[in-house]
């Protein structure tokens, strides 16, 4: 075939196997960043556009919706943000910025959404969905139970996709540039054409989601026309490889609005098209530059219309776009290419900014260049996250992607149910008080007694504890089953399962919030004296503690072991309810920003936090509790066992002062990649890095015109502080920020 | 087994010693550097550690030193523990741990068996002239002579720290005596000037103890960086 012409053949070339295709023709870079090249001028003239008009959609909220159509991958004409030089064409609708309506998730979320900024839904749609159409919110609460409607209500399961796309879906976008959309379409026929045998309920959904891959498919491919593009074939050179890849990621972001759409794991991909350009002579390093300065812009305005509640939970507008980058293949050689270094310094061409999300897969043996490189960058901009690719290789081999923040999945090879979170500080507080929620008052869990102790004895405590947490797995696990049912049968992602073998695997990705808090609420009990202030109905609201106990964050096992025993008797509970689809259980300890709505829904905690205050965020020690040092916070969390009961990702923010981290530049890069090192090489799986001062970010709270682009890492994502709520704002600000002593 | 009395760890060190430091600070010191800013180190208090406790703790942190980092003793005056000193030094080694040691030279003695553990020591100058130093430290310059001739015979590896308070240490006058001085060290591979700040000021007023510099102005940076300069000419 003429398009893969001077590439080295193999397995990928009988079937889909783009892993295949990379090990045989990757070249790997170990050299440093002296090559990288500036923005071309074609690439300015559109950012500047967009710069224009991100302004515009900051004071606006949204630029625009387009209330007339219906979400789809095929629903838009062509739009352009600068036509003559855009290098990288497609818009989500047929203007940047404006924003798709999406009903199928659930048609109040729409209603709300548009009331917020003023819009009304085409009268047309409204019918439609109103009288003819069921979504996938209505399919939910048709079969919750009593039991299940106050777990959500009370916040002790908070955030579960059951009125919005739940996302965290990769579709393998880059086998529309190796193959073409025929060839796809040609093996999505010849599955169907085997999925024979007694037609159970299963084979008989598998039958039709794959029908409707194959006309996702077709979809694509119309759509891709409107903007003169043939995606039939496979891409010839690497301006193709990069517009058909981004053709993939975007027919996803216009059928779907999941709460993170991500792209997966394409920079070392792009990489072999653009080194077989560079050695034939026909693409300049300038140009490849300006390739992926230009499919990140467009990464960076895909946009997805959300509610106020909405936002107030993950703040900042984020999509989670996203990428990951580096790693490590299985045979030893690092997946560090020439390109790693380009899509990094978009960051640097562009400015600092959240999106994509930019994520390394951290290994002990990534070149030392690279390395430095990385630090150096998040040093500058505070933009990127870091993931262990060490103990994430062995699970999920040498080609897999993270989606959202830290959930790893084999690209194409498997898929997640995304699960929100359960707040573990509040399921505490119901075995104090007999299941009965703290805030509303109102019985949740049935066989319970509230504790009439008056100091809180640990074992009789832990007892219950762990009796709440085996309820409360056992509703989590069935409200989960219900959800994604419906999210199927209602808003089933037929573009992206269309970038997925078959034959997928299936995560069911449970969460849990308020890890730090709880654990600390038993150190207190257990090594202090705790006594319940309790109100006339015997409900413990507020807590006196006597004496110190060790605090999570302080390298201490004594308190330590307190959360990863936690974890583990969690996971293992809800590894005993069968999943629907057979999918396999994975947990996280990962908030994003609802870390601060958890805690105005949570009542006073015996670890001496009061009413409403905020978590910690994920795996995050309290804040400033963790004395110790910033080393030894790392410890701490570097003890919760990824591979043993965590497997969706143990997120951890760290700030730390400048002037902490070193004299000058060269002397900042080498510590934090000997703490990046240091930490990971423990095991631990993730850190966002903020390098900034408490006081910059005081100063930006007040002054937000000063810092327009002034970008940090929260928990699993960066935002623009700008665009966090005050209340965020000021979570961020106290915590904990690791400075010289 | 030996204990000693410490004040804390700092996990992240990165000023004392190179790369990433784990620095235990110790207390107990002889001397009252009118610019001290860790006066709550100044009393020898009650034993609170074992050197086994210590090491264990500090090994934590190995996978971050183990690449150019170590361990810095620090303080108060490390010198003033010297066999709990040498125990922790002894059994660190053992891990191949970079040890060095932040001290003004004012122990009571040991300190050949000590420096036998040390990879590197970092020293505070204080006044290069004996009245200077006597009135800035209360305590006579005589004891750190002999920290330096031991060190000397041994050849250690030595950092120079010299921190420059506004109207003691800030004028070429004094710049050439320290010139002068430092020909004392035989090895020295870095000096640094470090401007006195107020960052202690507080614990001054926590600890209730009368504050001889209340009223000194900070040391500019870049006069600082002005006069290590000029220094660096002499």
């Amino acid at each position: 075939m003429n398009e893969w012409k001077d590439f080295v053949e193999g397995e990928w070339c009988r079937k889909i196997d783009v892993r295949d295709f990379i090990q045989k023709n990757y070249t790997p870079y170990e050299g440093d960043e002296s090559f990288l090249k500036k923005t071309s001028s074609k690439t300015t003239k559109v950012w500047n556009k967009c710069l224009d008009l991100l302004k515009e959609e900051l004071k606006k909220g949204v630029l625009d919706i387009d209330t007339k159509h219906v979400s789809g991958i095929n629903s838009y004409d062509a739009g352009y943000i600068d036509k003559e030089n855009e290098v990288i064409v497609g818009l989500q609708t047929d203007e940047v910025l404006k924003r798709i309506v999406n009903p199928y998730g659930g048609i109040r979320m729409v209603y709300n959404s548009l009331a917020a900024y003023n819009y009304k839904l085409d009268e047309n749609i409204d019918k439609y969905f109103n009288e003819f159409r069921k979504t996938h919110n209505q399919g939910v609460f048709d079969v919750y139970t009593d039991e299940m409607r106050k777990a959500r209500k009370v916040g002790l399961l908070t955030g579960l996709p059951d009125a919005y796309g739940r996302g965290r879906i990769i579709g393998d976008y880059r086998r529309i540039a190796l193959y073409g959309i025929d060839y796809l379409m040609e093996e999505k026929k010849k599955d169907h054409d085997n999925l024979k045998g007694v037609m159970t309920e299963d084979l008989i959904r598998l039958r039709e989601e794959v029908t409707e891959q194959y006309r996702a498919l077709e979809e694509m491919k119309q759509m891709a026309l409107k903007y003169g593009c043939d995606i039939s074939k496979p891409a010839s050179n690497a301006k193709e490889a990069v517009q058909w890849t981004y053709f993939g990621y975007l027919a996803a972001i216009k059928e779907n609005n999941g709460a993170a759409m991500s792209l997966g794991r394409t920079s070392t991909f792009l990489d072999i098209y653009i080194e077989r350009d560079l050695k034939r002579g026909i693409l300049t390093e300038e140009e490849a530059q300006e390739l992926i300065d230009q499919f990140v812009i467009k990464l960076r305005v895909a946009r997805h219309l959300r509610t106020p509640e909405y936002d107030e939970l993950f703040s900042g507008d984020p999509t989670w776009v996203t990428e990951s980058i580096g790693g490590v293949g299985l045979d030893g050689r690092p997946l560090v290419t020439k390109n790693s270094y380009r899509m990094l310094h978009t960051l640097i061409n562009l400015g600092p900014a959240p999106e994509p999300n930019l994520t390394i897969l951290w290994s002990k043996n990534l070149p030392d260049n690279f390395k430095k490189y990385c630090a150096e960058i998040s040093i500058e901009t505070d933009s990127v996250q870091y993931e262990n690719d060490d103990i994430m290789r062995p699970i999920y081999g040498d080609d897999y992607a993270i989606a959202c923040c830290v959930s790893a999945m084999k690209v194409g090879k498997q898929m997640q149910f995304f699960g929100a979170r359960c707040n573990l500080a509040k399921a505490l507080l119901y075995s104090i008080n007999g299941g009965i929620d703290e805030v509303k008052n109102i019985k949740v869990l049935d066989g319970y007694e509230i504790m009439q102790d008056e100091i809180l004895d640990y074992e009789k405590v832990k007892k219950s504890y762990y009796k709440v947490l085996e309820d409360v797995a056992a509703l989590y696990v069935d409200t989960m089953n219900i959800i994604h049912y419906m999210h199927d049968k209602y808003a089933y992602e037929r573009g992206q399962m269309a970038l997925h073998d078959t034959d997928v695997e299936r995560l069911m990705a449970f969460g849990v919030a308020g890890l730090s808090v709880a654990t600390d609420s038993l150190s207190a009990i257990k090594y202090a004296k705790v006594k319940p202030i309790r109100n006339s109905d015997g409900i413990s609201v507020d807590f006196e503690i006597e004496g110190d106990f060790p605090k999570y964050g302080n390298d201490d096992d004594r308190v330590d072991l307190i959360a990863t025993e936690l974890l583990e008797k969690f996971y293992n509970e809800l590894c005993k309810h069968p999943l629907y689809r057979n999918a396999k259980h994975t947990l996280s300890v990962l908030t994003i920003t609802s870390n601060v709505v958890y805690g105005e829904k949570t009542g006073s905690t015996p670890d001496g936090r009061k009413v409403g205050v905020p978590f910690a965020p994920g795996a995050n020690p309290m804040h400033e509790r963790d004395t110790s040092g910033a080393l030894a916070s790392l410890n701490s969390v570097a003890k919760i066992n990824y591979g043993c009961y965590c497997r969706d990702g143990v997120s951890n923010t760290f700030s730390i002062i400048p002037d902490a981290l070193g004299h000058d530049m060269e002397s900042r890069k080498d510590n934090l990649v000997d703490i990046l090192d240091g930490y990971f090489i423990q095991g631990a799986h993730h850190l966002n890095v903020n390098v900034l001062t408490r006081e910059t970010l005081i100063d930006a709270m007040e002054n937000p015109e000063k810092y327009p682009l002034l970008t940090i890492r929260v928990s699993g994502y960066a935002v623009r502080f700008n665009r966090l709520t005050r209340k965020q704002q000021q979570e961020v600000i106290s915590r904990t920020f690791h400075s010289r002593r | 087994m030996i204990s000693g009395s410490i004040d804390s760890i700092e996990s992240l060190g990165l000023y004392d010693g190179p790369g990433i430091r784990v620095v235990v600070f110790m207390n107990g010191c002889m001397l009252r550097c009118k610019y001290c800013h860790n006066p709550e180190m100044w009393l020898m208090r009650d034993k609170n550690i074992t050197s086994d406790e210590l090491v264990k703790k500090i090994l934590r942190f190995q996978s971050y030193i183990s690449d150019g980092g170590g361990v810095t003793f620090s303080g108060g005056e490390p010198l003033l523990q010297p066999d709990f000193l040498i125990d922790c030094c002894k059994k660190l080694k053992e891990h191949d741990v970079h040890v060095a040691l932040d001290t003004a030279g004012v122990g009571i003695g040991k300190y050949e068996e000590i420096l036998n553990y040390i990879d590197l020591i970092i020293f505070d100058v204080k006044h290069a002239d004996p009245v200077g130093y006597k009135e800035l430290v209360s305590h006579d310059i005589e004891e750190s002579h002999n920290f330096l001739e031991v060190a000397n015979k041994m050849n250690k590896k030595f950092w120079i720290r010299q921190v420059i308070v506004p109207g003691v240490h800030d004028n070429l006058e004094y710049l050439n005596k320290l010139k002068e001085y430092l020909k004392r060290i035989k090895n020295i591979e870095k000096i640094e000037f470090l401007p006195y700040h107020k960052l202690g000021t507080e614990k001054y007023e926590a600890l209730k103890i009368d504050n001889p510099y209340k009223d000194k102005k900070e040391m500019d940076k870049d006069k600082c960086d002005e006069l290590y300069q000029v220094f660096l000419k002499l």
